[in-house]
């Protein structure tokens, strides 16, 4: 038997579409997440010991578990109390929540990170929260908060594999079909693992230029 | 009389079971200088902090210009906290200068200083900017305007907070340790402009160890030690015959110093 990836590439169009899944719940799910996880983080934060410690066990829990037992519980689960998902559905609600318990933790450091001196200035001055958090917290963490995020978002890439085991149609699943249907399961995984690499480099590249922008943008030292 | 610029009445900050203000009585008179000094330890940042509400006192009453600060204390010591916005409004009459200046790192200096003009008092860009450029004019910083905090030296640092606490055009000004954290070749420059502010008649209250400062600017100086108001009065009293013993104990060390130095 050969090593002969050009069985799989010939299913270009089949590959594109699990592709397009793929990518269009990645970035929902890391969207939904980054808003998600600054509300989460947010609440934290400003709302009281009660709603910390409530917040801070739910993130704890999706922290502490393998995506691919959630995404079972999830969507195998859900219907014992009422919760009867579709395939794609189910799995970006997935991925949106589990990311946003990784973005709240983000965004926590990046709170922090940020001195309490400058945000009594603003308080001082009359601002308020909102306006805090708008005009000088966001930006002075966004430095801080964007190489960790784009390095969740990489692995959020890799885990939405785990969404295949649910039947839905993105790429892992698309690919791994195709190899089964021609007997070239090995072709198949070695085409997947180039095509994730691929958009992992992409990520990361762009990550590096948003980050030399910012910084570019920004004068400080601290 | 006149309504005290600040009046403090007794106010009590506890941290958990230490106390670090006890009973502080102090009425502070509209456009003088009050200088806080005292040890390290004292309570008189504290002090300060509360008069920016910055902390919450634990009991007791501040008024500005005669109005409530957070909270609201009857006689019988009830007392209740007053809404947000109007917190909001009486904090806006005093403007604050923090020891590590805080100026906000990722705008220059005139957006440091024309931000709450924007935010606050929603004047539109052009006259914000306008503004802020005049508060920048009067310490000196005008053609700093454009830089960033990381682009400045300390001593300007301090100054465009100096001109971003008066943006909002406060009663008050507040200054905790203002110099503290310059080189000492620096502090000149930011005492200066202090100086200026209270020849304009500012009401300012400085927390600060430049007792020279203090005697020499200050109309009104205040000692703490171990969260207690030891003693309040003009600095001919003060200095000239210090009767306090804790007090006759803390100037000494300064004297000490400066004559070491000498040495």
């Amino acid at each position: 038997m050969m090593f002969d990836p050009q069985v799989i590439i010939e299913k270009l169009p089949e590959i594109g579409s699990g592709l397009f899944v793929t990518l269009w719940l990645w970035i929902a799910g890391v969207l939904g997440g980054v808003v998600a996880g600054f509300v989460v983080a947010t609440a934290r934060r400003f709302g009281g010991k009660i709603v910390n410690a409530v917040l801070g066990t739910i993130v704890e829990m999706l922290r502490g578990t393998p995506f691919l037992i959630q995404i079972f519980l999830l969507y195998y689960g859900g219907p014992f109390v009422g919760l009867m998902l579709d395939p794609i559905p189910c799995g970006l609600i997935g991925l949106t929540v589990y990311s946003a318990a990784y973005y709240s933790e983000v965004f926590r450091a990046g709170y922090a990170s940020v001195p309490v001196g400058h945000v009594e200035a603003a308080e001082c001055l009359g601002m308020t929260r909102s306006q805090t958090i708008s005009r000088i917290q966001i930006p002075e963490m966004a430095l801080i908060v964007l190489p960790p995020s784009i390095n969740l978002a990489i692995i959020l890439l890799k885990e939405s594999a785990v969404l295949s085991i649910i039947t839905v149609p993105e790429l892992t699943a698309t690919v791994s079909a195709i190899g089964s249907q021609q007997y070239a399961f090995l072709e198949a995984i070695f085409i997947l693992a180039i095509v994730y690499w691929v958009i992992v480099e992409l990520t990361d590249r762009l990550g590096r230029m948003a980050e030399n922008r910012l910084s570019r943008l920004r004068f400080s030292k601290a | 009389m006149s309504v005290p610029a600040i009046a403090i009445r007794k106010l009590v900050k506890r941290f958990g079971e230490t106390a670090v203000l006890q009973d502080i009585d102090l009425e502070i008179p509209e456009g003088k200088v009050s200088c806080l000094i005292g040890p390290s330890g004292s309570g008189k940042s504290t002090l300060l902090r509360c008069l920016a509400f910055l902390e919450e006192p634990t009991s007791g009453m501040i008024t500005i210009n005669g109005e409530a600060l957070g909270f609201f204390e009857d006689p019988t010591g009830r007392r209740e906290r007053l809404p947000a916005n109007q917190i909001r409004a009486v904090r806006t009459k005093t403007g604050m200068v923090f020891q590590q200046f805080n100026l906000w790192p990722h705008m220059t200096a005139l957006g440091n200083v024309s931000e709450a003009l924007k935010l606050v008092r929603k004047v539109p860009k052009a006259e914000a900017e306008e503004r802020a450029m005049a508060q920048l004019r009067k310490v000196g910083l005008e053609n700093r305007a454009g830089h960033y905090p990381s682009q400045l030296s300390g001593g300007q640092q301090q100054r465009v907070a100096i001109a971003r606490a008066l943006a909002l055009e406060p009663k008050i000004m507040l200054f905790d340790e203002p110099t503290s954290a310059l080189d000492p070749e620096l502090t000149g420059e930011v005492l200066n402009v202090m100086r200026d502010l209270a020849s304009e008649g500012m009401t300012m209250v400085v927390v600060t160890h430049e007792i020279g400062f203090a005697a020499s600017v200050g109309q009104q100086i205040s000692f703490l030690d171990h969260g207690r108001l030891l003693f309040s009065g003009p600095p001919a009293e003060i200095f000239a015959k210090p009767r306090h013993a804790r007090l006759e104990q803390f100037l000494d060390t300064y004297l000490d110093r400066g004559a070491s130095m000498l040495a």
